[in-house]
């Protein structure tokens, strides 16, 4: 700051910053954060979904027949593909928002103009990154196990991205909420890993009890791994577009009431 | 012209406890301004409230004229924020903490100017390195690097040199300094009353979320013009000078005087009892002596609130 920069020049001209320069950068970051610890972040849960395809893939082929004309290990692939995904689109943006508010480093972001709806993008467009480049390695690595194709791959990507979406959103719904890391974790023990285990992964829900069976059908996770499995074999319990309009709807849902929370500030601005 | 900061009414209460009891404060363009006042008395949410990480309940706060909270994406522009804590991201090296923080307020191609801040500050020989690897005081200057990065006009810094050693803090000064001469506005809060009486044009003290003092440093200072006289005596004190001693204890007296006059007076009258002066000094009133009397509740709010504003 020598003489030669005055007041004048400091006091920055107000005028329009580049649009989408703010939400870019936060996004940037996000991608960052996890890209920086890929390891833990992208290998770690692709060897997880493998070992879970070799242990039931090798306890249960043969012994279990869900769609005709289809091994068991194939009827996996996309299920946990989807898991996969969910999981790690909730991890991403759940972990970086309680972690940035328990270091308090969240104030770098909280100071700035971005808005509310930066914010939002930013974070749930960096949970949906993470999701589907864990989703394409599990496809890739479980490959050679089993011989699975991708008949309709509009309908595999559209649920992919709203799986991711609404999973990111649900991520920071959860960053918002929890105050600690327990908190946190409770989130995903009690609420994340239930729905997710029982919307289908590991079975179809026609050979549940009927009580079951309906009971899936109040789990919005479900719609997300059947629309998915419909995107690869063409064969689903529930009509794909239907199952589309509950994702829709759900996730909707989900990112006003999210949006809401942070545009009043809730549990970030005191 | 516009008040760098203009405060009114501010309210703010967490749950039982009344942070903010109606704060109205007026900062102007240039200006290099203090906020004291024990812990919590309401500072930090005072600047809270006005970089938008806390909600007033009732009142208002603008910074060049916006308001932060209808206006907030004018109002962050114009404010650089030092928190108070030392917090970090321990995912990025300083250069990339830096371009990020820039990267938020809509800068992409800052380098330059993060280069001169890093340099100002002196960071340039730990741009690379992680901010993980950095000591509290590297860290603090980073802290004082990412509010600056945007170029705010308005600079709040949050006790900028709590923990941070006594060379560093001279530097620190100094940079503050120079960012006001350059024409920034300048909102300090410190536990170092020294700090505030060596920096501060003016000073607000605060006391449970009021201000109980507005002035110019030197004009709070003079106002308590009082000059105390410490001596060692063998001997009695008179009647009249025991009247005016504030603190008497195993033949140490300190009297309360009201000017140099009156040193003569005292000392007569000690000759007159047949006193003798072992040791003897005279006092003048600092800041910190102006911050305890007012603390204690010598300052009259009131009076003290007309003047200056």
């Amino acid at each position: 700051m020598q003489n030669a920069k005055r007041t004048a020049d400091l006091i920055a001209p107000a005028g329009p910053a580049p649009a989408w320069t703010g939400f870019a950068t936060l996004l940037y970051k996000e991608l960052l954060r996890f890209w920086k610890v890929s390891f833990q972040t992208v290998a770690a849960p692709v060897l997880t979904a493998v070992l879970y395809l070799l242990i039931f893939g090798h306890a249960l082929e043969g012994r279990v027949q869900v769609y005709e004309r289809l091994s068991y290990t194939a009827f996996l692939v996309p299920g946990l593909v989807m898991m996969s995904m969910l999981q790690n689109a909730f991890a991403n943006s759940s972990s970086s928002l309680i972690q940035s508010k328990v270091t308090g480093n969240l104030v770098f972001v909280l100071l700035t103009p971005l808005s509310h709806v930066e914010f939002f993008g930013a974070y749930v467009v960096a949970s949906m990154v993470r999701g589907l480049a864990v989703g394409a390695g599990v496809l890739v690595v479980t490959l050679p196990f089993a011989s699975v194709s991708v008949e309709h791959p509009f309908w595999a990507a559209g649920f992919a991205l709203a799986g991711c979406a609404i999973l990111g959103t649900m991520g920071l719904l959860a960053g918002i909420w929890a105050e600690k890391f327990d908190q946190l974790a409770a989130f995903q023990s009690f609420i994340i890993m239930p729905l997710t285990f029982l919307a289908g992964v590991f079975y179809s829900i026609h050979s549940l009890p009927a009580f079951w069976e309906r009971a899936s059908r109040l789990n919005p996770f479900f719609y997300m791994i059947d629309g998915f499995r419909y995107g690869f074999f063409g064969v689903s319990d529930v009509d794909p577009a239907a199952s589309l309009a509950i994702v829709g709807v759900f996730l909707a849902g989900l990112a006003a009431i999210t949006l809401g929370l942070l545009k009043t500030g809730y549990r970030l601005r005191h | 012209m516009v008040a760098a900061i203009e405060i009114r009414g501010l309210v703010k209460r967490y749950g039982a406890l009344q942070a903010l009891a109606g704060i109205d404060l007026e900062i102007q363009p240039g200006e290099f301004f203090g906020l004291l006042g024990p812990n919590g008395a309401g500072k930090t949410t005072l600047i809270s409230i006005l970089a938008g990480l806390a909600r007033a309940d009732s009142g208002s706060a603008r910074v060049l004229g916006h308001d932060v909270v209808a206006d907030y994406r004018s109002s962050r522009r114009l404010l650089g924020v030092v928190p108070q804590e030392l917090v970090f991201d321990p995912f990025f090296t300083v250069r990339e903490t830096l371009a990020i923080q820039s990267g938020y307020y809509g800068l992409r191609a800052n380098g330059d100017w993060i280069d001169e801040v890093m340099h100002h500050l002196d960071l340039a020989s730990k741009a690379d390195a992680n901010m993980r690897t950095l000591s509290g005081g590297m860290k603090r200057r980073v802290l004082i690097a990412q509010a600056l990065v945007h170029r705010p006009p308005v600079i709040v810094l949050d006790e900028p040199t709590a923990g941070v050693d006594v060379e560093l803090r001279q530097g620190l000064w100094e940079f503050i300094r120079r960012l006001n001469r350059d024409g920034h506005t300048v909102v300090l809060t410190t536990h170092y009353i020294e700090e505030a009486e060596m920096l501060c044009d003016r000073i607000a003290m605060l006391k449970t979320g009021r201000i109980v003092a507005l002035d110019a440093t030197a004009e709070l200072i003079r106002r308590f013009h009082a000059l105390y006289l410490r001596v060692r005596l063998e001997g009695t004190v008179p009647e009249r000078l025991a009247s005016l001693a504030v603190g008497s204890e195993a033949g140490r007296h300190t009297f309360k005087l009201g000017e140099y006059a009156e040193v003569e007076t005292a000392l007569a009258e000690l000759r007159a009892t047949g006193a003798r002066i072992l040791e003897m000094e005279l006092v003048q009133p600092d800041l910190e002596e102006v911050f305890v009397q007012i603390m204690r509740g010598a300052g009259t709010p009131d009076a003290e609130r007309e003047t200056h504003r």
